[in-house]
């Protein structure tokens, strides 16, 4: 039988080879010819972690750091190592229930399992770190707390320039494909942090990490061999001084407008302030989100940087310009006198541009007593100058002078958002839907020569005309930023460091305007807001303007305008102010508050003699009325919200209470519940609201698009 | 035999034990890579017997001993005592029903203090030297069918106790004993049905059930048209044709899933589709999984294991990462991957060279085996050398297979290597017996 069955042994030999052979021929595919299953293992194990370096810091004229980061502490829990500590000290310690320990507990295991640690307290108060890190040890391994970098304003001001980070989201990433963003990141979204992102982030480090397949982190990946160390961000030098723009911010306080200085001979800005504007500090922290959303939609509109993104009419502060435009065409002497019997008649009688003093004036006396009618004239000269063929010629010559003053163009600041402003060209009026090609002279948009009407400019622009002037026809581009610690290794501030010189005018024509400006502040318009021992050169505007509301033009206060440069011979500042809508004259409320500021920077401090002036200015309140009435109508719209919030939860309680009456449906309940609130909610909508002007665009919509028309 | 004291030494097969030693020590270096974490104290664990590969360290110790022990045994011992070894072996795996401990999804262990105690592993050894036993009987016919139906019941009874233990994968292992009868002249057509069963079992599981019985019937259409001649002459012919097609579609269309919906568990079911990467057709109503719970399902279940094991060993390409630098294996990613999936380290560890080294090692071991077994004089060691040599063929070949997704996932250890006291004893006890059977070879055993 042995004998008989001896060939099997072969065929038991031959199954066993075959068997093997297969496995053999699977492990062949499997290790060598598919190379897939060493990138899922990498996957699987390797876990690439960005090391996020400090950012920089900023700092101003004095060497203070204005922006820095400090330490917050966040409490951190791992779920399933929690277990066992005494809860109910743990909560007193943290000032919970337990109910709320609880909740915070399932939170972190839905949102990162229980065994990965999560947040369960960000940025302890100090009272709470100082107690929970004595008594640590109690919850050892469960609890620990981890440091955690944010961004802190010793000084609460200059939010508008600074501006805030923000976590990034898709367009973001979009656009920055290259700079190795993910989400989750935060990254400056206005501001200098969004200007000057690539030198303050530093570079971003890697560590390469070996991972578990709980994601527990088992160690460096080849010994560190692949990690990349991170670089701390660079630090900003500004020219900005910190202690001028608190009192800017102060002084602009329950105001609508901006303030904003420069040093002309560098082109920094000194200070920028933009009113109504918010603590710096409220768009950090856990409640980043919800403040965003408070400021998003306060209808003073916090956000905005109105230094830069606002325009308006300059009004009589345009008037210097003029002025330089007459004397450099040849139109006008210095001794060039015009008369005004009480208003402009070179166009006739339809309608005139009254004047304030009738009188017969020269160009300083015109520049001192804000004469209208004079610089009608005198851009009546320029138009009609027979040198030009016809208007289109010269009022593009007129226009290559307001651009070279740095209007009708962005100037370029290191602050974003920034508006063009506006400067009429013949294409504008050629257009017709305006006037049509031949249809108009002078006289059609005599207004602007005043400053109203189609020219709007931006309070850094008009900044930057007093700069130009007080220079005598150059100035840098206004900047924030002076220099980068360790270099300015991605050319951001190149643009700064060129002297524009965008036309050669005589220094005997700007020292005639000078001349006007001084004696505006000496006897003329702005003759309240002297400083004494400090020679000051001013000019004020008193801006009339109109809202569109419902489709009508309303005329709302006028805007009060001054700007100025000081000292004459030398000059160390050329500011501007405008208070929106505080009716008045310019000289009433932007004069003063400027004087403030120049004999704050100039001799830096303020004379006692001159305090109250400067509380007064603090304390005044020039909410524009309109705007009021939007924040009215915005809480208002937010008790009916509330409301509509505490039905919604009785609704809740009632149909949790009801629960076995099936026939009584939500639509039953909130009928019933309707009824009774009707007779108090008919009253408040007694007013109809217009909701759509709740809606932030709209709002920026209404409030920039004032029309502005002829004044002095 | 005319020498009264012989030296153990004497006839002793020293290639199996070198291979059984290599094999060990692979083991061991596997669960050491394993299971070994930065800065275990790595002597103190050793004494502590804390670690995983101390502790196979130790089995390994106290089954060099026990090796030892049945080489000083009379080789007359092991006939002798085989139907009563079969008798206990029976009854322990009997007594596992009121005795069982509570663990993961098994009924097969009994604790006994600290060591957990597997009768259907242990059982192996009294099947293999019972059917030796009754094979070598000078009484047995092995021609005869009642001979081949007592052998097959001896090997069935321990799978089917081990069924009821929710053991399938251990069952399974007893099946490898029709090799033997099948080399002691089990007629070769009971293995081609045996195949042949197998392979319209798999086909019910790949093709659509109707697509099947339409593949059967042409089959058999076909089958009737080329015997057409024939079948006028003998109508036999026709009759079997036609039994054979109604049988064939039975087992497909009624007793495959007859079987998967009442005799085997609902995982089971699960990992045998796995393998095909189908879902499973058989889930009651209400029960029909949407595809997301399917997904997890495939996140965690089986499938993810062996997604894991596939990942591992084919990362390991073909000279591997080195022994304590395998990500997959190191950091848990493969569940049960000191025991069941420990071919995982060495395949990602030592690579497709390694891979192939331990193959080659396993089929030497199974070819001496073989080798051995024919040199035998008695029927009785032939016959015990070829079940132990189907034992651990089945048990290289289905735990490596299951690791490369070429298997459903059954659990049973790979020979020698993966981490289990009970098993490294087990199957120690099965070669050894051999080498002391193999070493009185001169000896007519009964």
């Amino acid at each position: 039988m042995s004998v008989f069955n001896q060939s099997r042994s072969r065929i038991i030999r031959l199954i066993f080879l075959l068997a093997f052979v297969v496995i053999i021929i699977q492990l062949f595919y499997l290790q060598v010819v598919s190379d897939k299953f060493s990138r899922l293992a990498d996957e699987n194990a390797i876990l690439r972690k960005t090391i996020y370096p400090p950012r920089g810091l900023i700092l101003d004229r004095k060497g203070n750091a204005i922006l820095k980061n400090v330490l917050t502490y966040d409490l951190m829990v791992t779920p399933s190592q929690a277990k066992g500590i005494d809860t109910v000290f743990f909560c007193r310690l943290l000032e919970i229930d337990t109910a709320e320990y609880r909740k915070r507990i399932v939170n972190a295991i839905i949102k990162n399992k229980s065994f990965r640690p999560s947040v369960f307290e960000a940025s302890l108060s100090p009272q709470k770190y100082a107690r929970i890190q004595e008594n640590l040890w109690r919850f050892q391994s469960g609890f620990y707390i981890q440091e955690r970098p944010i961004r802190s304003y010793p000084y609460s001001a200059a939010a508008n320039i600074f501006g805030y980070l923000g976590e990034v989201d898709t367009n973001y990433l979009k656009k920055h494909i290259e700079d190795g963003y993910v989400s989750g990141d935060y990254a400056g979204m206005t501001g200098l942090e969004a200007s000057y992102e690539k030198a303050l982030m530093g570079e971003r480090g890697m560590q390469v990490l070996l991972k578990d397949n709980f994601n527990r982190i088992q160690g460096s990946y080849e010994n560190g061999a692949l990690d990349v160390e991170a670089a701390a961000g660079s630090n900003l030098y500004t020219s900005l001084d910190i202690e001028l723009q608190q009192l800017g911010e102060k002084l602009m306080s329950n105001k609508v407008g901006s303030i904003v200085a420069i040093d002309p001979k560098t082109g920094s800005i000194i200070a920028m302030v933009s009113s109504p504007t918010y603590e710096p500090g409220y768009l950090t922290g856990p409640e980043r989100r919800k403040h965003f959303s408070e400021l998003y939609t306060d209808a003073r509109l916090p956000l905005l940087n109105r230094a830069v993104n606002a325009s308006y009419a300059p009004g009589s502060t345009f008037k210097t310009l003029q002025a330089l435009v007459g004397l450099g065409e040849g139109v006008i002497s210095t001794t060039t006198t015009f008369s005004c019997s009480g208003a402009f008649y070179g166009c006739g009688s339809g309608k005139p541009m009254g004047c304030l003093d009738p009188g017969t004036y020269y160009l300083k006396t015109g520049i001192t007593h804000s004469c209208n009618t004079y610089f009608a004239n005198v851009m009546q000269r320029v138009i009609n100058n027979p040198k030009y063929p016809n208007v289109d010629s010269s009022l593009r010559a007129w226009n290559n002078y307001m651009y070279a003053f740095g209007l009708g163009h962005r100037l370029g600041v290191d602050v974003p958002t920034e508006q063009k402003g506006n400067i009429p060209t013949p294409e504008y009026f050629n257009n017709p839907k305006r006037f049509g090609p031949g249809k108009w002279n002078f006289c059609s948009f005599r207004s602007v020569s005043i400053g109203q009407g189609e020219v709007t400019a931006t309070p850094l622009q008009v900044a930057n005309e007093m700069a130009y002037i007080a220079n005598k026809g150059w100035y840098y581009i206004p900047h924030i930023v002076d220099s980068i610690e360790g270099g300015d290794k991605f050319g951001l501030l190149d643009k700064y460091k060129q002297k524009v010189i965008p036309m050669n005018l005589a220094d005997s024509i700007f020292e005639a305007v000078h001349d006007g400006m001084q004696g505006v502040m000496e006897s003329g318009t702005g003759r309240g807001s002297k400083i004494p021992g400090i020679v000051v050169c001013g000019k004020t505007g008193t801006v009339e303007n109109y809202a569109n509301i419902k489709g009508q033009l309303v005329k709302q206060p006028n805007h009060s305008f001054f700007c100025a440069f000081a000292p004459r011979e030398n000059p160390r500042i050329a500011i501007m102010c405008v208070v929106e809508n505080s009716g008045r004259f310019g000289g009433t409320y932007a004069g003063p508050i400027v004087s403030l500021m120049i004999e704050k920077y100039i001799n830096d401090t303020i004379d006692a003699k001159r305090k109250p002036l400067e509380e007064r200015m603090a304390s005044i309140n020039l909410i524009p009325p309109l705007m009021k009435q939007k924040m009215r109508t915005k809480d208002s719209l937010q008790r009916v919200k509330e409301e509509e919030k505490a039905l919604k939860n009785e609704l809740k309680i009632i149909k949790d209470t009801l629960q076995s009456e099936d026939n009584l449906t939500e639509a039953d309940i909130r009928a019933g519940k309707s009824s009774d609130n009707k007779q108090p909610r008919d009253t408040q909508h007694k007013k109809p609201v217009k909701t759509d002007m709740m809606a932030p665009e709209k709002q920026k919509g209404s409030g920039l698009n004032k029309k502005d028309t002829a004044s002095k | 035999m005319n020498d009264r004291n012989p030296a153990i030494s004497k006839g002793i097969d020293w290639s199996l034990i070198g291979i059984y030693l290599l094999l060990v020590a692979i083991g061991l270096t596997a669960i050491f890579a394993a299971t070994y974490k930065e800065g275990d104290a790595f002597f103190q664990s050793f004494l502590k017997f804390k670690t995983d590969y101390s502790k196979q360290l130790y089995f390994f110790g106290i089954s060099l001993i026990l090796g030892f022990f049945i080489l000083l045994t009379d080789s007359k011992f092991f006939s002798a005592t085989s139907n009563l070894g079969y008798i206990v072996g029976i009854f322990l795996l009997l007594l596992v029903f009121p005795f069982h401990s509570r663990i993961k999804g098994t009924e097969s262990i009994i604790k006994l203090g600290a060591f957990n105690f597997q009768p259907a592993e242990f059982c192996k050894i009294f099947v293999a030297l019972a059917l030796s036993k009754y094979l070598s009987r000078p009484e047995t016919d092995f021609s005869k069918t009642r001979s081949q139906l007592i052998a097959a019941g001896i090997v069935l009874l321990p799978a089917v106790l081990a069924i009821l233990q929710k053991e399938t994968g251990l069952a399974l292992v007893y099946f490898s004993f029709f090799i033997v009868m099948y080399r002691e002249g089990l007629p070769s057509v009971i293995l081609l049905i045996g195949f042949a069963i197998a392979a319209l079992v798999v086909a019910t599981i790949v093709v659509a059930p109707d697509t099947l019985a339409i593949i059967l019937t042409i089959i058999a259409a076909v089958l009737i048209y080329i015997y057409w001649r024939q079948i006028k002459r003998r109508r036999r012919i026709l009759t079997t044709i036609i039994f054979l097609w109604v049988l064939c579609v039975g087992i497909q269309r009624f007793a495959v899933p007859y079987i998967f919906k009442n005799v085997l568990q609902k995982h089971q079911v699960e990992r045998i589709y796995d393998l095909f990467g189908k879902d499973n057709p058989y889930l009651e109503n209400g029960e029909s999984e949407t595809a997301e719970e399917a997904k997890k399902k495939k996140e965690s279940g089986s499938s993810y294991n062996v997604r894991q094991s596939k990942i591992a060993i084919g990362s390991g390409r073909i000279f591997g990462k080195g022994i304590l630098k395998a990500t997959q294996t190191r950091f848990d990613f493969v569940p049960e991957q000191r025991t069941d999936f420990i071919f995982c380290t060495v395949g990602e560890g030592f690579g497709f060279m390694g891979s192939v080294v331990l193959l080659g090692l396993y089929l030497l071991l199974l070819f001496r085996i073989v080798t051995v077994a024919e040199r035998q004089r008695s029927t009785f060691s032939r016959c015990y050398a070829y079940g132990v040599a189907a034992v651990f063929f089945f048990h290289i070949a289905i735990n490596v297979a299951m690791t490369i997704g070429l298997a459903p996932v059954i659990g049973i250890p790979l020979p020698f290597v993966s981490y289990g006291g009970t098993s490294l004893l087990t199957f120690t006890i099965l070669l050894f017996v051999l080498i002391r059977l193999d070493a009185d070879r001169q000896m007519v055993l009964r």
